[in-house]
Parts: C-alpha cells; sequence; structure tokens
C-alpha cells in the first residue's frame, strides 16, 4: 500500500463475517509489548515492508454532475429525473436539482440511467487472458492441490483485452481468483478496472485479499492419479491443510503478543493463518448443496467463515442454510450440463436465494459474461418475476453491485450510490436491464475511463496495437 | 392439454384460453389478436395465425376462427416462427464431461476424416436439453457432430417427439467440417497441411464416384478414405448439401471460398470472427456466415479481428447471416445473442431471420421452415414482448401445431424447492 493511511484504514475495517470467531486485532495492537502495532499486523499478513502492496494512482478526475437520469442507486431507490455529483473521488450528493459548483463539469444525462460501477465477484482475466493460448494459462497452479502460497496476482497479465471489453460493459471492480484446479488454489485480488503497466498498479488499494478453495469434481479429477481423487479425500486434504495452518498461526500470534524471535514464515501457511484470522476472504468454488454443507462444516471446525461461494449451482436447495451463515452465493442465470454437479440447475437460483434473504450475486467466471453482466441480471431478474417470486428492479441491481461489493469486503466503499462512496459509477443509454443499452460513460474514483462516443477514452492494450483492428464503432453505426 | 399445463406449472403468466377441445380431436389452433412476425414479410398488427393438424393454415388480420378452434388470445403478444438453432448437437450431448453421455464425436486426431457418421442414430429423444431449448422459444435444430476435419453430417431436427424418426425434419442436411485452429491441430499443425488433407479427401471422393464398379471389383488405387466416407460427400460435391466449415480467420474465410471454387461445394462459414473483413467476397459467393453475436474479444490468433458488429457489416454488404449461442446447453439465450447483434447495429427484422429463416435456409429446409406462412410446419412462439428483451420469457410454444408444456427438468426442480418448510425431505416432493 502507498499511503501510510492504508494500513490504519485495513485495521479499522471489521467486517462481520470475518471478525466473528478471531481474536481483534485491536487486541494484538495493545499487547504487543510496545512494538508497532502496524509492522505487527504487516508481519502477519505476509506484507512485511509493503512490497507487495497495491500502486494503483486514480486516473485525473474532475468535479461532474450528471444531471437528469433515471439513478438507480442499489439502495433501494430508482429516482427519476435524478442527479449525482462526484467530487474528491466520492460520490458527494445523490437527488433532485443539484446545482453544479463552479468548476463542475455538466453532463446532461435525459432519458440516460445511472448506476453503481458494475462488480465481478468471479474472474480470470489476466490469468487467462486473451488470445487463449498455452503461454498466457497462467490461473491454475495445478502441481499439488493445495497451494495456498501462489497469489493470482502474479500470475495476471494487465495486457489482457478483456479488462478493456469488460469496461466497455459497465464494470470497474472485479475479483480475479485462481483456477479450481486446486482444493486451496491461492491468494485472489480485486483490482480497479483501470489498465495499467502492472497489475500491482491496479490492485484496489486497500482491499482483502481472498483465497480461492475448490469443492467437487475439478480437484478430483486433476488430481485422480495422485489424489485427491474422492470427494471424502478433498475434505481430508482441506482439514490438513488447516490444521497445520492453525498451529502455524498460533506460532505467531504468540510472538505478536509476546514478541521474542520472530518465527519462520511459511507462505502457504501464512495465507490460511489470515484465513483464521478472518482477514482473508474466501471465495469456494462449489456447485453441489451437498458440498457447500460440508464447506460449511469445515468452516465451523476451524472457526472461519465462507464469504461466498461461487458457482453454487445448487444455491437454491441451501438458501436458508446460506442466510443463517451469512454466506453470499455467485451464481450464473442459466448454466448448466458441462459437468455432473452443474446438471441441477434452474434458472430462478439467483431470485430463489435472493428471496430467502441471503446475498445473490451474479457472477461470469467468463470473459464474455462479463460485459453483458446487465443484461444477465435482468435475465435472472425476469425467471424468477415469471415464476412469481417477488425481484424488484433495485434487487436485481444489487446482484451485480452491492452485493459483490460485500462478497469482497468493500460494501463501505463500493457497490451503490450513496454519498462518500467511490465515484465508481455507469451511465447507461438506458434502462441497462435492457438487451439494447450501451454503457455510455465509465467513471473509476471520480475519473472518465470510458466513454462510448470517443475514441480517446477507450482504452486499448498493447497487445491489440498493429495487429487487430480498432474498433470504435461503439454500436453506433 | 389442460389449461394449467399451458399456462405452466413455473407461473408463467397464464394465456388466456377462449375454448378447449379434447386432445383427441382434429388439432385446430388460433392465435389471435397478436403482433404476428412473419419474418417472410413484415409485422402484422391484430392477425390471427390459424394451425390445423400441425401445420399454418392461414394468417392475416382477416382470418376467422373456426368454433372448432381452440382460441390462443395474444392480445398484446408477439408472435414469431419457433426459433432454429443452426449449430447445434442437442440430443447428442447431456453432460459434456460424462463420455458416456456424448454421442456427438467419432473424429480424432487418428481419424480426422468421419465423413459418413450420421450421429442421429444415438439421438436421444429423452434429453432434458429438449424440454429446456423448447420451452425458451427454441422449436428446431441443426444438430450435428463436431471434431476432426470432416466430422460427419448434421440433421435438422424439430424438438418434439418420442423417437428420433419422429423428431426428424431432415436428415443428412449438411456436412460438417473445420480448418480453423483447433481443426488444423489434429490435421498435423500447420494450415497447409490442413487444407491438403481436405483436397486429397476431395480427390478421392471425385475419383471414387468416377470408378465406382472398378473399386466395388478390386481394381482401384488406394484411397485416403472409407467407400462410406466417400460416398457421404458425394451431396457435397454435387452442390445438394452445404459443406460448413467451422473458420475464424478471414485469410482461412478466403481459402474456404477458394475451396469451394475448385471443388464446386456449396459453403457456409462457421464462427466467422472475422467474416466481417471479407464480407463483398463473402457476399460475391452468397457464402451465408452462421456466428456468435457475442463475440469481440481476440480470444485466439485466429480471432484478433472480432468485434461485435461483425453481424450487421456483413448484413449491410449482403451476406446472409444466422446465429447460435453455440452452446448446446444454453439454446434459449439465442434470443439475447441476436439482442445484441441489434444492439450493434443490425436490423431488427433481419435479427429474428438469422434466427428463424436463415437457419432454415441454410439447410435447404425453408420451404417448411423458418417463417409464418400457410403450409409451413406449425412451429411457433407467443411472447409478451419483444422477443430479444432480456426480460421476454415465451408464454406459449408450438411444435408441429401442438401447444408443448411449459415444463423442462428445471421446472421440475424449481417446484420441489420452491418452499423449504414442508417437513418430509425434498425426495418426497414431487408430482
Amino acid at each position: 500500500m502507498s499511503r501510510p493511511t492504508t494500513l490504519v484504514l485495513l485495521l479499522s475495517i471489521c467486517l462481520g463475517a470475518g471478525c466473528a470467531s478471531v481474536p481483534s486485532r485491536e487486541d494484538i495492537g495493545h499487547e504487543t509489548d510496545g512494538r508497532d502495532s502496524l509492522e505487527v499486523r504487516r508481519a502477519l499478513a505476509g506484507m512485511s515492508n509493503g512490497a507487495w502492496e497495491s500502486t494503483y494512482e486514480p486516473l485525473p478526475a474532475r468535479t461532474t454532475l450528471i444531471r437528469n437520469a433515471t439513478v438507480m442507486t442499489g439502495a433501494g431507490e430508482e429516482i427519476t429525473g435524478g442527479d449525482v455529483l462526484l467530487a474528491d473521488r466520492r460520490i458527494a450528493t445523490v437527488g433532485r436539482g443539484l446545482q453544479a459548483p463552479a468548476d463542475a463539469v455538466v453532463v446532461d444525462a435525459a432519458g440516460r440511467f445511472v448506476t453503481p460501477g458494475i462488480i465481478d465477484t468471479h474472474s480470470h482475466l489476466g490469468v487467462y487472458p486473451s488470445p487463449g493460448v498455452e503461454a498466457h494459462s497462467e490461473g491454475n497452479e495445478a502441481t499439488d492441490p493445495t497451494t495456498a502460497q501462489v497469489w493470482a496476482i502474479h500470475s495476471v497479465w494487465p495486457q489482457d483485452p478483456g479488462f478493456t471489453h469488460a469496461l466497455a460493459g459497465g464494470v470497474t471492480t472485479l475479483e480475479i481468483l485462481p483456477g479450481s484446479a486446486n482444493l486451496i488454489g491461492g491468494r485472489g485480488v480485486t483490482v480497479k478496472n483501470v489498465p495499467n503497466r502492472s497489475a500491482q498498479a491496479m490492485m484496489f488499494p486497500d482491499a482483502r485479499m481472498t483465497l480461492k478453495m475448490a469443492c467437487g469434481e475439478n480437484p478430483k479429477r486433476v488430481y485422480e492419479d495422485k489424489g485427491p481423487s474422492t470427494r471424502m479425500g478433498n475434505w481430508a486434504g482441506m482439514r490438513e491443510a488447516f490444521i497445520e495452518a492453525a498451529v502455524y498461526r498460533e506460532k505467531w500470534d504468540r510472538w505478536a503478543r509476546h514478541g521474542g524471535e520472530e518465527p519462520e514464515r511459511d507462505l502457504a501457511k501464512e495465507t490460511l493463518a489470515e484465513v483464521l484470522r478472518g482477514e482473508v476472504l474466501v471465495q469456494n468454488h462449489c456447485y453441489r448443496s451437498d458440498d457447500m454443507v460440508n464447506m460449511l462444516n469445515l468452516a465451523r471446525e476451524f472457526g472461519f467463515q465462507v464469504r461466498s461461494f461461487h458457482h453454487a449451482v445448487e444455491a437454491y436447495k441451501i438458501r436458508d442454510l446460506l442466510a443463517r451463515d451469512s454466506v453470499a452465493a455467485s451464481m450464473w442465470t442459466d448454466w448448466w450440463g458441462f459437468k455432473m454437479e452443474a446438471f441441477d440447475m434452474v434458472p430462478q437460483n439467483l431470485a430463489l436465494v435472493s428471496e430467502a434473504g441471503a446475498r445473490a450475486i451474479l457472477h461470469t467466471d467468463d470473459p464474455t459474461g462479463i460485459q453483458i453482466m446487465n443484461q444477465d441480471a435482468a435475465r435472472a431478474m425476469a425467471y424468477g418475476r415469471a415464476a412469481g417470486l417477488d425481484v424488484t428492479r433495485d434487487e436485481a441491481l444489487r446482484w451485480i453491485t452491492a452485493n459483490p461489493a460485500w462478497a469482497l469486503g468493500l460494501e463501505d466503499r463500493i457497490g451503490t450510490l450513496e454519498a462518500g462512496k467511490n465515484a465508481d459509477i455507469v451511465v447507461w443509454s438506458g434502462d441497462p436491464f435492457s438487451v439494447y443499452t450501451h454503457a455510455d460513460l465509465v467513471y473509476i474514483d471520480g475519473a472518465l475511463v470510458y466513454d462510448r462516443s470517443s475514441p480517446e477514452v477507450q482504452p486499448r492494450t498493447d497487445f491489440e496495437l498493429g495487429i487487430r483492428p480498432a474498433d470504435t464503432s461503439g454500436g453506433d453505426r | 392439454m389442460s389449461r394449467s399445463a399451458v399456462a405452466g406449472r413455473a407461473g408463467i403468466a397464464a394465456i388466456v384460453i377462449l375454448a378447449v377441445v379434447p386432445p383427441a380431436a382434429a388439432q385446430e389452433i388460433a392465435i389471435v389478436g397478436g403482433t404476428v412476425r412473419p419474418v417472410s414479410g413484415p409485422p402484422l398488427d391484430g392477425a390471427t395465425v390459424l394451425v390445423r393438424d400441425g401445420r399454418i393454415v392461414a394468417i392475416g388480420t382477416d382470418v376467422e376462427a373456426p368454433e372448432s378452434a381452440r382460441v390462443i388470445d395474444a392480445t398484446g403478444k408477439v408472435v414469431t416462427p419457433g426459433l432454429f438453432d443452426p449449430w447445434s448437437s442437442i440430443g447428442l450431448v447431456e453432460v459434456d464431461l460424462v463420455g458416456s453421455t456424448r454421442d456427438e464425436r467419432l473424429a480424432d486426431e487418428e481419424d480426422p476424416v468421419t465423413a459418413a457418421f450420421d450421429p442421429v442414430y444415438g439421438l436421444n429423444p429423452g434429453s432434458t436439453l429438449i424440454p429446456w431449448a423448447r420451452t425458451g422459444g427454441v422449436t428446431t435444430v441443426a444438430t450435428g457432430p463436431r471434431g476432426g476435419l470432416i466430422a460427419g453430417q448434421a440433421a435438422v431436427i424439430d424438438l418434439v417427439g418420442g423417437t428420433a424418426e419422429e423428431m426428424l425434419a431432415e436428415p443428412r442436411a449438411a456436412m460438417i467440417a473445420a480448418l480453423g485452429e483447433d481443426a488444423v491441430a489434429s490435421a498435423g499443425g500447420a494450415r497447409g497441411g490442413a487444407a491438403l488433407r481436405l483436397r486429397e479427401v476431395m480427390e478421392d471422393a471425385r475419383f471414387w464416384a468416377s470408378r465406382r464398379a472398378a473399386f466395388d471389383a478390386g481394381d482401384s488405387r488406394e484411397l485416403s478414405e472409407s467407400r462410406l466416407d466417400l460416398a457421404a460427400l458425394q451431396p457435397v460435391l454435387s452442390g445438394r448439401i452445404p459443406l460448413l466449415v467451422q473458420v475464424h480467420r478471414a485469410s482461412d474465410i478466403l481459402a474456404v471460398l477458394a475451396l469451394a471454387r475448385e471443388y464446386g461445394f456449396r459453403p457456409v462459414i462457421v464462427g466467422g470472427a472475422e467474416a466481417w473483413m471479407v464480407a463483398g467476397e463473402l457476399a460475391a459467393a452468397n457464402t451465408p456466415v452462421i456466428l456468435k453475436p457475442l463475440t469481440s474479444l481476440p480470444s485466439a490468433f485466429e480471432r484478433l479481428g472480432a468485434r461485435f458488429d461483425n453481424a450487421a457489416l456483413l448484413a449491410e454488404a449482403g451476406v446472409p447471416v444466422a446465429f447460435s449461442t453455440f452452446e448446446n446447453h444454453r439454446a434459449p439465450a439465442i434470443a439475447q445473442e441476436a439482442g445484441n447483434a441489434v444492439r450493434f447495429g443490425l436490423d431488427l427484422e433481419a435479427a429474428l431471420r438469422a434466427v428463424t429463416l436463415g437457419p432454415a435456409e441454410i439447410y435447404g429446409v425453408a420451404d417448411r421452415y423458418g417463417s409464418l406462412e400457410p403450409g409451413k410446419v406449425a412451429n411457433l412462439v407467443v411472447w409478451p414482448g419483444d422477443p430479444f428483451e432480456t426480460t421476454t420469457l415465451p408464454e406459449a410454444v408450438l411444435v408441429r401445431g401442438r401447444l408443448v408444456p411449459m415444463r423442462s427438468r428445471q421446472t421440475d426442480l424449481l417446484e420441489r424447492y420452491r418452499t423449504l418448510d414442508e417437513g418430509r425431505p425434498p425426495a418426497y416432493r414431487h408430482r
């Protein structure tokens, strides 16, 4: 992290799910025998001297008033004739009849819609980039069933054209995860969708890191020969890893409280210890309801929380348990049938999970799907309504904004149009739930980072230069 | 059919049925009051479509519904032909990663040419993909083999019927080939090698046809493929059925057009991410393109020129286009694909054509399929609004003149899990 305030922020964020079962970080701070608590925290997090922290800097921004739009806040309101004022990289005001400050750029958005920036909890952009050649296959360290030591950020190729295409679809934040070959696949990373020279320069500042875990068919298929080759083997492998991590964590927490000689680091156990402390959020690839029940059991055994299940084709079968345990489910509208554990799809999955009071999320896991998340949320809403489920437009919008923000531990900073949040917003050419609607303007931290009408404000990656004809049609032909 | 079945147990907005006739009687259905989009002509507001014994018998604003007909009130709704997916393996694949449920692949690296392969022998009328697709408005698909250089033959099927024979609308309607990166990899690794191999097969097919008696008498040079494969290629060489070639790169598309001129076959480009770059050549050769509109990424070196307005650019140049999801399990999303083609500049009617009459023309069944015209097979869909809109789902689907129940494995699962608090475990909750 680039600024001294960032770790303070990190320390001050206590997320309900993440904090319940771990010793409070304030306690560690108070009992470190006068040592700098921030340095202690960094040591525990594997962040030592900050070498791997975000170097993201927002693009230059001007105070901007977007006027006369239909403003869908993702926080319960749809304001017709609404205005949104962006100032100092934040959403300053949302309302009607706002006065433009003297220095403000005014955008007339009559007939258009404004939403929070779209957020995808499950992407492999950068780790499985375009073109999808063998040399770019970076998402699975498929050499061992538990690889908690690897970090997706180190595989992310920032020149993946998928980033800029996702931006044209209104995606402002995404979580890039390792693949699902392994039971424990490694750390995921949340990025701001502003392409830059390094992935580090895209990292969402002060965001929690995440851990990718995987249930079910993939690990047992990949490791068929050496094991695990069964689901019971999967669970044994995960439990063994956390048993070791608990010992490691205890050793370091003792050092954190009482000082003495610094224990030897172990990258894999460090990550899992951070899960046990509630600092690293678990993102769990899991299709079947019985697998998800087992994962909730594993989390209870070791005292951590699963932040979100991913794919969760059978989430609807255990939606009551998801609500009970405050676990989100990241789902598709209608993907199914590619393997056995994806056979029981119902297109009402999102609507049913939502109805049960659990956090439903539309995710993509796909470089094309990430370009049309607004459409797929709308389709999931339509399937729900057709089956008599009462899905509001605000709820459907939250599937791609507020709820994924929560899954990434960023619900206080992004995901709704509320004063004080990051100025990550999309101005749509019409109703974002229509198949015919384009993202016209995309702002990240108040800066205009995509403009459908202006080729200069449409980023292109190095890879595309000189090899790919520029497409500047923007749909207006 | 019962009223509740028509309305759908899943709670899909009810279609008002004004008259019900016993199922045993002749099937006569009048869909009245809707905006009819026949594809073959301009939309008709407040028109009636009269269906009898599996066929459309009349269509227009002045058509009277006979007393005997079951009447479906489509006032305020849109009536279109059933959607026709031109690139599918429905009925041949159940679960992708379960090999025993896959019957669409015979060609492999050892034997990349299996032209005689007719996968319909393995067609499964009980596939769960079928009700899912048809309740999503897809009534007809071209189901075909995949893999290798020449995979085999595709058939046109309606998504109704208890046997493969009943489902068949047109057997052996096209030959499926590939010359893209994947296919080239299965034929030695160089593009020129794959083309060489294709030429050899075409040459041998010609040779075999001209010396058939000598071949049968054992008096022939060695041929690169089996007698059955060479025989299966004759309708391709004669131009009776098209050769569908999966290919993306502009230069590869031009190579296909050159091969087609050389051997006299009728090509159809499948995939065609860079087809817009050679739109003029495709139009001049009147060569159709089956594409996925939601293709914009340079996801392979053969697709560097991919862009969302591919369909619009091709149509503008006069190239016939048809759309598919290219995903067996997501056939209903073909409507979303068409909608996105419109988002990127294609005319709405042209997009509807690309999922109805366009595919029918490619497979040579446009005399029976693809539009709402008297005499055509009564495959049609009643939509509550714009069929391509994300929030529109079919309300009623007719296949061969019969209303299909709006049920699928998905609606069964939904019913079972609609509530979780019924005391007994889900296993006890079924019809």
